[in-house]
């Protein structure tokens, strides 16, 4: 690919380092430069298969929507625009590939990250209990990841995908709307019952000796 | 004084701090009377706090090998169609 015949985004003053250098590997890799792709997929692909699984709940469909991610963002590069995160906008894709596999796997076309949502009382907490101030160091790293990743994976896929995005990632509540298509308000309302019913699964292992939990009236 | 469902309703936004002061003040007044409601409170905010950074799962290396592969056959096929 000539350098000549790519239009490389403008690198904007303001962006933090990390974001510079992010950008520039995009546009490297706009010209052609094959590691500086490879260093994007390095960067990103252990939480585009996260993101993958939690939607697809599929591993042999995670794979594909890894790849096809990936793909498509490389043939696509010359459309980002720099004003996001890199990130976001292949979490984009990914959704996007993730969906349409659900769709292939159903008759019905209407498949939505939303459509899983109920408006039951699951904003209500159950488990009223304190914790240990660290409650996380009664257990070895890999006992908690073991606990963290159960708990999680409990979760509706539209809730998982919302925590891990918002407050796994550390994407903003904006980023993580404009990623999954989502309004804000949206957002919101499924990361506070994502984080109340963690909560709740939590408490079973975090609850300080002797706390009972008891039903929230 | 506030009901703990309007306080529950409102938690997502205390705890990433993007309540006005107003609404702020209100939400401190009721956690400071409820004792249920900073429990839960404390929990979320604890809650958020162990997930935050946890590491995703390395990808499979033979995943990640068929995605390299994947791509070096487009990069390939486009490198030919330029030609």
């Amino acid at each position: 690919m000539a350098l000549e015949s790519v239009t490389l985004a403008p690198v904007p003053a303001e962006l933090t380092e990390e974001a510079k250098a992010e950008l520039e590997l995009v546009n490297r890799a706009r010209t052609g430069d094959t590691s500086a792709f490879s260093a994007l997929i390095r960067q990103y692909e252990g939480k585009i298969f996260r993101l993958a699984m939690n939607i697809t709940q599929n591993r042999e469909d995670a794979e594909d929507v890894l790849q096809e991610a990936f793909l498509k963002a490389y043939e696509h590069l010359d459309q980002f625009q720099g004003n996001s995160k890199f990130y976001t906008w292949i979490v984009r894709i990914a959704v996007n590939q993730a969906l349409m596999k659900l769709r292939k796997r159903k008759t019905d076309r209407s498949v939505s990250l939303d459509e899983q949502i109920d408006t039951g009382e699951d904003t209500v907490a159950r488990e009223i209990a304190a914790w240990d101030p660290d409650p996380e160091v009664q257990y070895s790293q890999d006992e908690l990841n073991g606990i963290l990743t159960e708990a999680i994976d409990g979760l509706a896929p539209i809730y998982k995908t919302v925590f891990t995005l918002r407050d796994v990632d550390g994407l903003s509540t904006e980023e993580t709307a404009e990623a999954l298509d989502l309004t804000v308000p949206a957002v919101k309302s499924r990361l506070l019952r994502a984080r109340l019913q963690l909560r709740d699964k939590l408490t079973r292992f975090f609850k300080r000796k002797g706390d009972d939990a008891f039903a929230y009236m | 004084m506030l009901t703990c469902k309007e306080f529950l309703a409102e938690l997502s936004d205390f705890l990433d701090e993007r309540t006005d002061t107003e609404i702020r003040s209100k939400l401190e007044k009721h956690i400071a009377e409820c004792p249920n409601c900073w429990v839960i409170c404390d929990t979320t905010k604890k809650t958020i706090s162990v997930y935050k950074g946890m590491k995703s799962c390395a990808v499979p290396e033979d995943v990640h090998s068929r995605l390299m592969a994947a791509l070096e056959r487009k990069m390939a096929a486009a490198s030919v169609a330029k030609k």
